[in-house]
Order: C-alpha cells, then sequence, then structure tokens
C-alpha cells in the first residue's frame, strides 16, 4: 500500500475492515516516521510508542470480533494541553514538566472508547498562548511546507503531524484560532466546534469562556468522525451544552445547493495578503458555482474582537495560573528562603515571558480602577460583537472568510507581540461569540497553504461541515502533500 | 492604531508593573520589568480602541452561547482521588503531606 501514512482515517478503517493492514502494522509503521521524521519537525512532545502497540492490539482484537468503529485503529496524536493519565502533560511549559497527570481528559477517554490508537503527545505554545508555536519551552515546531517557516500556533505540533503524515488525525484546542490557524498554515482541515460542544474536562484550562477542544484532520470526513466520537454533554464539565449531539457525517455530501454564504468584505481588504484573498473568493467562486448563493455581509463590529480578546483572554488566564503555585505539580524553585520568595520564584522560572506577560496584563485589567475600562468594557462589546453575528446569520447560513491573513511566516521574523497577535484578527471573532469555525485548504500562494475559513451559527457543525465537504470534493488541495 | 509613543510612556510605569508583578507572585529583575513597562504600554495601546466604542447600556457578556448555564448537581459523596495520585506529582512530601515552606515568620 503507498503512501500509507497518508491516507487518511476513513481509508485506514476501510483497509482494517479489508485486512489489507493490522492496526498494529498502522501504529508500527507511524511510530517509525515519527523517529525518522520528527527530529527535524518538532511536533511531538513525546511520543507514547507503548500506549500506542497496546491500542493497536486492542484494536486489532476489536476488529476481529467485528465490533470496530469508524476510527479504530486509526493512530492520532493529542495536544500536550490534554491531559492524558499516566502519560506526562506538559503544556509545553517548564512549569509542568515531568508532570504526569492522574486522570484523562474526557475527550481523550472518547477517543480511547471508540479504537484511537494514541502516538504521542503535540508540541504547542506555552499554554497554548501564541500564534506561531515559538513559545514552547522545549523546541520550536517547523511547517512541514517549509522548515524555515513556523506551522502557526498554538496547536502547531497536531497541525505539523497530520500535515506531515506523523498522526492520522490530531485534536488541538481553539481560544483564539489556535486550531483553525494552524490547520490553514499547514494545509489541512481544522474545526472550532461551538463554545460548549466538546467537553473541557481534563483541558489545562487558558481562557475559560473561550476555550474549546477540536480536531485537526486531513479531510473533512475525518474531522466529522473525530467530532462525532468527542462531541456530547459530560457531567465533569459544568459547560458543556445538554443537548444531544447529530452523526456529523450523515448529511456531509449533500451538497450546498441553496446554501446562503456571506461574504466579509472586512476581511478581504486591507491587512490580508492579496494572495490569500484571491484563493478565499476563488473558493467561494467554487462554492456558487455547486449552487450556493452568495451576497456580501458587513461585519464593522466584530473589527473590535481582537482588542476585546486580548482583555478578556489574558484576564482569564492570570486567574487559571493562578494555580501554579509549586507545591502540589509542577515546577517548584525552592532554593531561595522563605515562602513567597518560593513562590516568586517558582512563578518566574517556571514561565516563559509569554505567559508571564500575559498574566500581568490579565491581573492589571482586572484591578481595581481598570476593571471597568478593560474587563467590563469588552465584555460589553463581546455582546455588540455576539449580535452583529446573529443578525449576518439571519440573512446567510454561512460567513466565508480566510482562516489566517497571510501564509506561513519566518520563525523569529515575528518579534513584536502585537503584530504576532494580528495572525489571530479573522479566528478571534468566532471565539468572542462562541460560533463554530472550520479552515479548510483553499490553495497555494508561493508554495506555501491558504485556509477557507467558514462560520456558522451556535451547534451548526453539520452544515459547516457539508459545506467544506462539498468544496474539498471539488478541489483537488486534499491531494497534495509536503516533501519531507 | 499606532498611538504616538509618548501616549505609551504614560500609560503604565514601571512601578505598576512591579506591583502587578508582586500580586501576581512573579519575581522580575529591573531589566524585566522596564521591558515588560514598555510590552505592557504597547499591548494596552492595542486595546484603547474598545474605549472608542457607545457601549451605553450594553450588558456585558460572560460567555457567549446561551446554551451554556451554570448547573448544580446533586451534592452526592463520590470516591476521592487516592492519596498517593493526590500526591503523586508533588514537588516536596512528607508522609501524607504536602511539604511547603514555613508560612508564618519564627519571631
Amino acid at each position: 500500500m503507498a503512501d500509507l501514512h497518508y491516507l487518511t482515517a476513513a481509508e485506514m478503517s476501510r483497509a482494517l475492515a479489508r485486512r489489507e493492514i493490522s492496526a498494529v502494522e498502522l501504529a508500527e509503521a507511524h511510530l517509525e516516521r515519527i523517529a525518522e521524521i520528527d527530529p527535524g519537525l518538532g511536533a511531538y512532545l513525546a511520543a507514547t510508542p507503548d500506549a500506542a502497540r497496546a491500542q493497536a492490539a486492542e484494536a486489532d482484537r476489536r476488529i476481529a470480533r467485528g465490533e470496530a468503529e469508524p476510527l479504530t485503529g486509526a493512530p492520532m496524536q493529542l495536544k500536550d494541553n490534554l491531559s492524558t493519565k499516566g502519560v506526562p502533560t506538559t503544556c509545553a511549559s517548564r512549569m509542568l514538566e515531568g508532570y504526569v497527570p492522574p486522570y484523562d481528559a474526557t475527550a481523550a477517554v472518547r477517543l480511547a472508547q471508540a479504537g484511537a490508537v494514541l502516538l504521542g503527545k503535540g508540541n504547542m505554545d506555552e499554554f497554548a498562548m501564541g500564534s506561531s508555536s515559538e513559545t514552547s519551552a522545549f523546541k520550536v515546531v517547523r511547517n512541514p511546507w517549509d522548515a524555515s517557516r513556523a506551522p502557526g500556533g498554538s496547536s502547531g505540533g497536531p497541525a505539523a503531524a497530520v500535515a506531515a503524515g506523523l498522526a492520522a488525525y490530531a485534536l488541538g484546542s481553539d481560544t483564539g484560532g489556535s486550531i483553525r490557524q494552524p490547520a490553514a498554515l499547514c494545509g489541512v482541515v481544522g474545526l472550532k466546534p461551538t463554545y460548549g460542544l466538546v467537553s473541557r474536562y481534563g483541558l489545562i484550562a487558558f481562557a475559560s469562556s473561550l476555550d474549546q477542544i477540536g480536531p485537526l484532520a486531513r479531510s473533512v470526513e475525518d474531522a466529522a468522525l473525530a467530532l462525532n466520537a468527542i462531541a456530547g454533554h459530560d457531567p465533569l464539565d459544568s459547560t458543556s451544552i445538554p443537548s444531544p449531539t447529530p452523526d456529523y457525517t450523515a448529511g456531509i455530501a449533500g451538497g450546498v445547493r441553496g446554501l446562503r454564504i456571506g461574504v466579509v468584505p472586512e476581511y478581504l481588504g486591507e491587512g490580508i495578503a492579496p494572495a490569500v484573498a484571491e484563493s478565499v473568493k476563488a473558493a467561494v467562486g467554487v462554492l456558487e458555482s455547486l449552487g450556493a448563493s452568495v451576497e456580501e455581509v458587513s461585519l464593522p463590529a466584530s473589527r473590535a474582537a481582537l482588542a476585546v480578546y486580548y482583555v478578556i483572554a489574558p484576564s482569564e488566564c492570570s486567574a487559571n495560573l493562578a494555580r501554579y503555585d509549586g507545591v502540589k505539580y509542577g515546577y517548584s524553585d525552592q532554593s531561595a528562603d522563605g515562602m513567597w520568595a518560593a513562590l516568586d520564584a517558582t512563578r518566574r522560572n517556571g514561565f516563559g515571558p509569554e505567559v508571564r506577560r500575559r498574566i500581568l496584563m490579565g491581573a492589571y485589567a482586572l484591578s481595581a480602577g481598570y476593571y471597568d475600562a478593560y474587563y467590563k468594557k469588552a465584555q460589553q462589546a463581546r455582546t455588540l460583537i455576539r449580535r452583529e453575528f446573529q443578525e449576518a446569520f439571519r440573512r446567510v447560513d454561512v460567513l466565508a472568510l480566510p482562516t489566517a491573513p497571510t501564509t506561513a511566516f519566518e520563525i523569529g521574523g515575528i518579534a513584536d507581540p502585537v503584530v504576532m497577535h494580528a495572525n489571530d484578527v479573522c479566528t478571534i471573532p468566532a471565539n468572542i461569540a462562541g460560533i463554530p469555525g472550520i479552515s479548510v485548504p483553499c490553495g497555494f500562494a508561493d508554495g506555501l497553504p491558504v485556509g477557507l475559513q467558514l462560520l456558522g451559527p451556535h451547534l451548526s457543525e453539520a452544515a459547516l461541515l457539508r459545506a467544506a465537504y462539498a468544496y474539498e470534493q471539488a478541489s483537488e488541495w486534499r491531494d497534495r502533500h509536503p516533501i519531507l | 492604531m499606532n498611538a504616538d509613543p509618548k501616549h505609551n510612556e504614560q500609560t503604565i510605569s514601571v512601578a505598576q508593573v512591579r506591583q502587578i508583578a508582586a500580586l501576581c507572585r512573579i519575581g522580575l529583575t529591573d531589566e524585566e520589568a522596564e521591558q515588560l513597562r514598555g510590552e505592557m504600554a504597547g499591548l494596552l495601546d492595542e486595546v484603547s480602541v474598545l474605549q472608542e466604542i457607545d457601549t451605553t447600556g450594553v450588558e456585558p457578556t460572560g460567555h457567549a452561547v446561551e446554551e451554556v448555564r451554570s448547573v448544580m448537581r446533586d451534592d452526592e459523596p463520590r470516591p476521592p482521588m487516592e492519596r498517593e495520585e493526590t500526591l503523586a506529582n508533588a514537588p516536596r512530601r512528607e508522609g501524607a503531606f504536602f511539604r511547603v515552606q514555613a508560612v508564618m515568620d519564627e519571631s
């Protein structure tokens, strides 16, 4: 079987069912490829060969019993902010180096129940704070399409692993674009579900009103299969949505005839690379030729989403990261004398500069005298953005815009944090409004992938997947892979 | 969006950075405090566009999905995590306890 590692999970599943290959063989082939290629890529913080072999053997027994589910035996990666019992989970931070969670994230449990095979833990920006994966305390991730460039972030490891054939699919987290932006920059599919659709139990918290878990995959169908496995209410997450979830693959091939698409002029002009805007317009043209109708929908209030985010996310981060005290788990610097000095040293040396800066920014925005001007003001602006999307979705079913304003940028090329933030200008509005978004490959500019982003109202994942699938099937991008 | 640097100079002082860092329990060198002052001034400038938005009478949004509500569950006892599991990641322990430095001054 040629190019085993570029089969989709659905194709692997069919090959497994026909006994053309075993899950153990699939796992071994991937582990070999990781050992061969990942030293130059940095997509994995740790491979988990023992877990992979055991789960693959169990998957083969399950297939033999005729009890396989669609993802049974397909090897995958989990971003390293998803807790895995007995497997180190670091958030790419010195603060959690060597930390071994005593429990599994619900999303990890559900994938395991579906027969998934864990290959390892994905590299990322430290505590998911960044847009390039360069803030990882351990190593940078390189873009499989050009090793001098960043894969995007914060789920840069998952995106690079999926693009390079080092995993069939992966789970990431998306607080301001951390699934969709790296998916776009690495040429894979990335889905951020509606806030609350996927349980966050065991996801190490960054910004609790924004964080959401979702899949990265090489096909839209695989993203739907992964969402099928992880979506749905969980009593262990009080913010998970209690309603039942559909089969996201059921109507996926239903086409876009009659679908109303809104193109957003604010995200096709200034600040967006012309080649990116052209690719996105061409992709919308393809959807139109397949029977969708297209109209312009302006979202002026959403332009404030970046500022809203950079108040709300640091504020929530400063609260969530207060727990790291060097007492119960994680990094601990006791070289200084006295409890307070030890605490200062632990948090100074355990967190990297980006995380420290966000904690301080958040604490400042929440502090007495500034709360109304920053945090409350941002939450009010959030209401205006949410309403603007609600209005837009009375007129159209989905919104189409770029996922990222540019293609992948040079590693080390962006030093100013404010410039780095602009990478998330197209993705952050969805997190602010809690709505789902999907990025699907829509072409190349100078040899680097471009992503088309589709946004829909709350719980419209099935419609987004159907539209993304229609575009994917009408294009040829998913047959292209990086030369490694 | 790029306000002049003088505006940034006034946004936040080194003393304020030091005060916030003390509250957050993050030790800083003088050099780091100075560098952070400049970076945080830039970030505050980035979010200053919020002040131009008319939010009179607008309710704040905590999170944006109506289906998500705070829920209560029945207060039924469940088995706690095993003691050894709880202590397994402790940087310093003594028997069944987390070991910490003295909290009170011994004077």
